[in-house]
């Protein structure tokens, strides 16, 4: 094992190329392009020795990841933002055709106007894609995610693309310590992929073609049943990962200092590291507070979040709005707790278009629950005059 | 290779959705059996995406991956890395596209492909419009063919796709028709052999496009091709060689039938000739035609 300085991007590339990849194909956009930069270091240095293909587009690139998974072999790629968006109908095509491609997202504003630092509204907005999503909080967790996704993607159970979130800059391009592990120790956690059907002249197989409603629903089913699969395999993984490596980021939820709690707060991403901070100061002034950051968005860990539900009244800060309704993780985390938990739930959007989010504006947020004066969902530092 | 010689071995296998006298189907057979077995087919949203028949069924005995509309050029850029880097390089991929997914929606991802120098072949079956979903204008439809969105006739001409891909200057490039399976055969077959991107165009006649009976869809081929509204032709490294009749037009050893007695057999045209002749607008193909002949004599010749 080394211990790698450097940013969340070239961490996500040193893994990727770890996981040994048969086929990389990507298309540069800002805050991801290191990533792909990365990778094309490594084709160089001759560690990266799969195909890459430097496609003309991310809808290209995700067609391209299509083509190779389906042709049998390991896949990655990366994008952000109005890449992700241009891959929209792609990322559909990838869960239904049950591509375990992975791919990493750098959390990016969506335009217009210009911007490139961090929101979660990309991934939100492609939450029903059948893809699972992680969300990461530091570049250690981006390395042994992005290794994890494979395993858990290639699982026979699940046979799902997985997408790897982590915020623009704040991880992308910060540059932390990251434990390495050799490749054999690589290798031997993440065996070959052999999938159970490909593009195959020997058993020649058409592969998508038209199928009547009562099919494709089992189709649907299938992907459902799947993400439920992923549920227990996620923490299968994370369990193993940490007796072979010795680090741990959570399952589909990390808690923090949730022991004894009356409040639990709940964020994604970077916020939820930030949280971390909060929470040891919120702690010392005597207040019973815990973190349970959210790292999977899909599978949405409902069951957990009931269970947390049932402890304490819950504050969800979230980086994303789907606009006309409230914050993505507001309404699913009331939604899981519907008809079995009457815990109070306090929504706050915070850190859109890429404003700072600081452990001070974390704990002003808990320090308003706490003393009973939020609003069930409300913005939190707003500039504007609107309402 | 004359007709009688090709392969007996079909991969397009009965079960097949096709309309009666569709020369996709005709054209699918010519390509199986220049390609053989040893070829995997990606194949966007188009009328063959229908013609593959029902799941779990299939009329193809060769693997198909089905793709989006705009994506079969990208999704055979992996399907070609991943089969070479699994030690199968010597498979052949073929992205089978329509016109509609070729010049339009597919374009970019084609032009990315080619400028890439994949190593596969991109065919477009061009039957002038988009056919899967009724009949509806392209990139390729004829100035004055009606279609459902061109109600009055098409007031633009067709794009030259033969150049677009020119531009590219890949190793293989060829136009080719239905109606003619020999000269078809062979071209795939030099596309077979050549490394690197190669891009063959089928022009496909097409009945309930272009409102013809479907007997009619060989006549329809041969016509568009003694009528130069198609030219038979290939590009070997930038150099331009005519074939059969075509060749024949380009070197003005016989003249070019009018494009009228090719366009008033088809009802998509109808209304050049109904209630009156439009004589303009026949003229205005014609010209065109003639231009687009000119340009080839000085640039071929």
């Amino acid at each position: 094992m080394t211990v790698m300085i450097d940013t969340g991007n070239y961490i996500a590339a040193k893994a990727a190329v770890m996981a040994r990849p048969d086929v990389v194909a990507a298309y540069p956009i800002t805050p991801q392009t290191t990533l792909v930069e990365g990778i094309a270091n490594y084709v160089k240095t001759g560690e990266f020795k799969g195909d890459y293909i430097c496609v003309e587009s991310e809808h290209s690139a995700m067609s391209a990841c299509i083509g190779a998974s389906a042709a049998g072999v390991r896949t990655f790629t990366g994008t952000s933002s109005h890449g992700l968006l241009l891959m929209h109908e792609m990322l559909h095509w990838a869960a239904l055709a049950r591509l375990p491609i992975v791919m990493c997202n750098i959390n990016r504003v969506v335009g217009p106007g210009w911007n490139i630092w961090t929101d979660e509204n990309d991934p939100i907005s492609q939450r029903d894609t059948g893809w699972i999503q992680f969300y990461c909080s530091s570049n250690q967790e981006i390395f042994d995610t992005v290794i994890q996704s494979f395993k858990l993607a290639e699982n026979e159970k699940v046979l799902l693309p997985v997408m790897i979130n982590y915020n623009a800059f704040i991880l992308s391009h910060t540059s932390m310590p990251v434990y390495i592990p050799e490749q054999r120790e690589v290798d031997d956690f993440l065996q070959k992929y052999k999938p159970q059907w490909k593009l195959d002249v020997n058993n020649p197989i058409t592969f998508g073609n038209i199928i009547l409603p009562a099919d494709y629903e089992k189709i649907r089913k299938d992907m459902q049943n799947s993400q439920e699969n992923a549920k227990k395999l996620i923490p299968e993984i994370a369990k193993e990962w940490k007796k072979k490596f010795g680090r741990y980021h959570g399952d589909l939820i990390e808690e923090y200092k949730c022991d004894g709690a009356d409040h639990i707060l709940l964020a994604m991403g970077a916020i939820g590291s930030e949280s971390k901070v909060s929470i040891n100061n919120l702690r010392k002034e005597g207040l019973k507070i815990g973190l349970a950051r959210v790292r999977t968005f899909r599978p949405f860990p409902n069951e957990e979040i009931l269970k947390l539900g049932k402890q304490a009244d819950l504050i969800v800060i979230d980086r994303n709005i789907s606009i006309g309704s409230e914050g993505a993780l507001f309404s699913e985390v009331k939604a899981s707790l519907y008809g079995k938990s009457d815990t109070k739930v306090h929504g706050f959007i915070a850190g859109l278009g890429g404003k700072d989010v600081t452990y001070n504006d974390i704990e002003t947020i808990c320090r308003k629950v706490v003393e009973g004066k939020a609003k069930d969902c409300e913005w939190y530092g707003f500039e504007g005059s609107g309402k | 290779m004359a007709i009688k010689n090709l392969p007996v071995e079909e991969c397009m296998i009965p079960g097949s959705a096709a309309c009666p006298g569709c020369p996709a189907t005709m054209a699918l057979r010519i390509v199986f059996k220049a390609l053989g077995k040893n070829t995997v087919m990606v194949v966007p949203a188009c009328c063959t995406a229908v013609i593959e028949s029902l799941y779990p069924n299939t009329s193809f005995d060769v693997p198909v991956m089905n793709i989006a509309f705009e994506a079969a050029a990208a999704g055979a850029s992996g399907v070609e890395a991943a089969l070479r880097q699994q030690g199968k390089g010597d498979t052949t991929v073929v992205a089978w596209a329509g016109d509609g997914g070729t010049y339009d929606i597919g374009i970019q991802a084609l032009s990315g492909a080619l400028e890439r120098r994949t190593n596969f072949i991109y065919i477009c079956y061009n039957n002038q419009i988009y056919s899967n979903t009724g009949i509806q204008r392209s990139g390729a439809t004829p100035y004055g063919a009606w279609t459902t969105t061109t109600v009055g006739g098409k007031t633009e001409f067709r794009k030259e796709m033969g150049e677009i891909i020119q531009a590219h200057h890949i190793p293989y490039a060829a136009q080719a028709c239905v109606s003619y399976p020999e000269d078809l055969y062979n071209k795939l077959k030099k596309a077979k052999d050549i490394k690197g991107p190669k891009y063959i165009e089928i022009m496909a006649p097409c009945p309930p496009g272009w409102r013809f009976g479907m007997e009619k869809t060989v006549d329809m081929g041969i016509m568009a091709v003694e009528t130069g509204a198609w030219a038979l032709y290939e590009c070997e490294n930038d150099v331009v060689t005519f074939n059969g009749k075509s060749k024949l037009i380009l070197e003005e050893k016989i003249q070019r039938k009018s494009i009228e007695e090719w366009i008033k057999q088809q009802g998509r045209f109808s209304h050049l000739f109904k209630p009156k002749k439009d004589v303009k607008r026949i003229k205005t193909i014609e010209d065109h035609t003639d231009q687009i002949w000119e340009r080839y004599r000085k640039k071929y010749l």
